[in-house]
């Protein structure tokens, strides 16, 4: 009874909210996913971050900091939407320090040179922004909302990392050298980061039945394939996929074969940079633990001076 | 100690005249930490003038298995709209 | 000259306390306060950007990221406090703290400079620097008046840092020619109502004040702490190591 009002509700397009009846399969997927998206907001943090002290300008310095800062922010959106399923953020962190939620693979990555402020800005950001524009019509109402703030505020990053490389590309020999390079070394990563093929992705029906998910991964990975390769091209760059070629029957661009095995080494723990990623966000967590509870001790004694 | 921090719900008025809107919450251990993570956090792009946060525990909704109960018994008095009353031809500024 | 060297103490401290505060970016206590630190941080880094234009204008020749990426470190005015390391939070706060409170009194007599920009600037920082003290004030007090633990971490930094708080108020020839043209802040002026800010807060803190000992000085005249360097070669590593690129 419950479960065909719920799918009659998401079939005529209304939003779920946080007090409705909800099968608790589609709360599970929506923490997984709400969660996994909010986390790889604030991991990602950390790739960029690396350059901040470094960045060649005061303009590209103001322009990153802000940047990984609105990823705090968009993982804080995130975090706000998962609490309203009914877990804290505090037990959100704990499973990512536990290793039993994830984060998007590619952050496990490290960057290497400038160009990678580049290629993560366009590529990176690029995919995130196709996935997100598609989810802002996700059925989950928090979650739908969350989406559509955070595409209003991306919209400058992708340009900003679409920048860099223009400008290394043309810049010096070594300066191309580098942009070519952050290339070859995040284009792979960037486009599985719309996940496995449809066929190998087991929980695809449900979350298209739900429309917690609008399109599926490969959809997505084409339509950001379709989008990239002109702009490789306009700003002199190639992207690293001898197979790469435009299909006029299909409309699409075919490309080459993944390695999902790589790819699955990373998710579970097999990448250059996943310790160092989660060991850093752990450090940060107990490093603090001092701050917050000196800050409760001082509010717990405030509410004991008030007497009314 | 817990580490869970109170979650207070922001409210921004973007422009002085406008009302406050609801913009989502955040964590704060007191109300002065609420209010400046709140301005740090939703107001990044210069959106407001003002802002409320408000301890998420205060908030009072109505539950939505009484939707019908709540909403439904004003769907039928149309007489609180204005367009419900025939005004005859050529009256103004009623 | 004498007002180029001005205008470059004042931008120094914040282009460097602005890369101090973006280390704390993906490392702060909470997320929330990750990105108040780095809103200061961009802020001060906004603050530096309107001064090394303006002492490129003053200068004719180099440009405002010349001046923050390809100077050594006897060519750079900022205090000494803003280039100490972050340290643990509680370094961080009583560092911004007394910077801000400095700064708050500093800027609001450099508004009503006879210098147009330096006063349409100092009018314009003044409502950031007023949030930094606000900000950097109530963590004072959290921290001051938390825990056992916290109370005597923010001691500690407070008395380490403390010989740094000198240099605020010192005047030299430059500040004193500039002054008497109406142009630079008497910062012994300020002092008084530095203590005030200082005082109370200490106060609200349950912290106490550190008595006056020894006074770090120098960073008029390019000396500074073994610190800056590693800061510059650190911030200044792609515009050294390639020269000719633009970004």
């Amino acid at each position: 009874m419950n479960e065909n009002k719920f799918q009659d509700k998401i079939d005529s397009e209304r939003k779920i909210e946080p007090k409705d009846w909800m099968p608790e399969a589609y709360r599970k997927h929506l923490i997984r996913q709400i969660s996994q998206h909010a986390h790889s907001e604030i991991i990602g943090m950390q790739p960029e971050g690396n350059w901040i002290s470094r960045a060649p300008s005061l303009r590209a310095k103001m322009i990153l900091l802000a940047k990984v800062q609105d990823e705090a922010g968009h993982g804080l959106y995130l975090y706000s939407a998962c609490e309203t399923l009914g877990v804290s953020r505090q037990e959100l962190i704990q499973q990512l320090h536990d290793g039993k939620a994830k984060y998007s693979s590619i952050f496990n990555y490290p960057t290497l040179s400038w160009a990678d402020m580049g290629a993560i800005g366009w590529l990176v950001d690029g995919a995130a922004i196709v996935n997100q524009v598609s989810l802002q019509r996700t059925s989950y109402g928090p979650y739908s909302r969350g989406m559509i703030k955070i595409c209003k505020e991306e919209s400058f990053h992708q340009r900003q990392g679409y920048e860099i490389m223009a400008e290394m590309a043309s810049g010096t020999p070594e300066q191309k050298e580098m942009a070519q390079d952050a290339l070859n070394r995040f284009w792979w990563p960037s486009i599985m980061m719309f996940g496995p093929h449809d066929g190998d992705s087991p929980r695809t029906g449900n979350a298209m039945k739900w429309k917690i998910k609008r399109q599926t991964n490969d959809e997505l990975r084409q339509s950001f394939i379709d989008k990239t390769v002109h702009q490789a091209e306009i700003i002199g760059l190639t992207i690293p996929d001898p197979d790469l070629k435009w299909n006029e029957e299909r409309g699409h661009y075919d490309f080459g074969k993944m390695d999902w095995d790589e790819f699955w080494d990373v998710v579970n723990g097999k990448g250059p940079c996943n310790k160092q990623r989660l060991d850093h966000h752990k450090k940060a967590h107990i490093d603090g633990k001092w701050v917050r509870e000196a800050a409760k001790a001082y509010s717990k004694k405030q509410k004991d001076l008030i007497i009314n | 100690m817990s580490e869970n921090t109170n979650v207070w719900e922001v409210f921004i008025q973007s422009k002085n005249g406008l009302a406050h809107k609801h913009v989502g919450n955040v964590h704060a251990s007191d109300k002065e930490m609420a209010l400046q993570n709140a301005r740090d956090l939703y107001t990044r792009r210069n959106e407001g003038s003002c802002i409320w946060v408000v301890k998420s525990e205060y908030i009072v909704s109505s539950e939505s298995e009484d939707g019908e109960a709540f909403f439904d018994p004003s769907n039928d008095k149309m007489y609180r709209h204005p367009t419900f009353y025939n005004m005859p031809e050529g009256a103004k500024h009623i | 000259m004498s007002l180029l060297n001005y205008t470059l103490r004042i931008a120094d401290s914040s282009l460097i306390s602005g890369q101090r505060l973006a280390e704390w970016c993906t490392n702060a206590h909470t997320l929330e306060e990750d990105i108040a630190l780095s809103n200061i941080a961009l802020d001060l880094f906004g603050q530096a950007n309107i001064l090394l234009e303006y002492a490129s204008e003053l200068d004719g020749n180099k440009t405002a990221d010349d001046f923050a990426f390809k100077r050594n470190e006897r060519e750079f005015f900022n205090l000494k406090m803003t280039e100490q390391p972050n340290g643990h939070f509680g370094d961080t706060i009583v560092k911004l703290f007394l910077f801000s409170s400095f700064n708050f009194l500093f800027y609001n007599k450099l508004s009503q400079s006879k210098n147009k920009n330096l006063s349409a600037f100092a009018f314009k920082s003044l409502k950031e620097v007023k949030y930094h003290l606000k900000h950097s004030k109530s963590w004072m007090v959290r921290l001051g008046d938390g825990t056992k633990e916290s109370n005597k971490k923010v001691q500690e930094s407070l008395n380490s840092l403390w010989e740094f708080t000198g240099e605020f108020f010192e005047m030299d020839e430059i500040d004193n020619e500039l002054n008497k043209k109406g142009i630079g802040v008497n910062n012994k002026s300020i002092k008084e109502d530095w203590n005030n800010i200082i005082n109370t807060t200490l106060l609200d803190s349950k912290l106490k004040r550190p008595e006056d000992g020894y006074m770090q000085t120098g960073s008029k005249s390019g000396l500074h702490t073994e610190h800056l360097g590693r800061l510059l070669s650190e911030m200044q590593y792609l515009q050294r190591a390639y020269p000719d690129a633009k970004w």
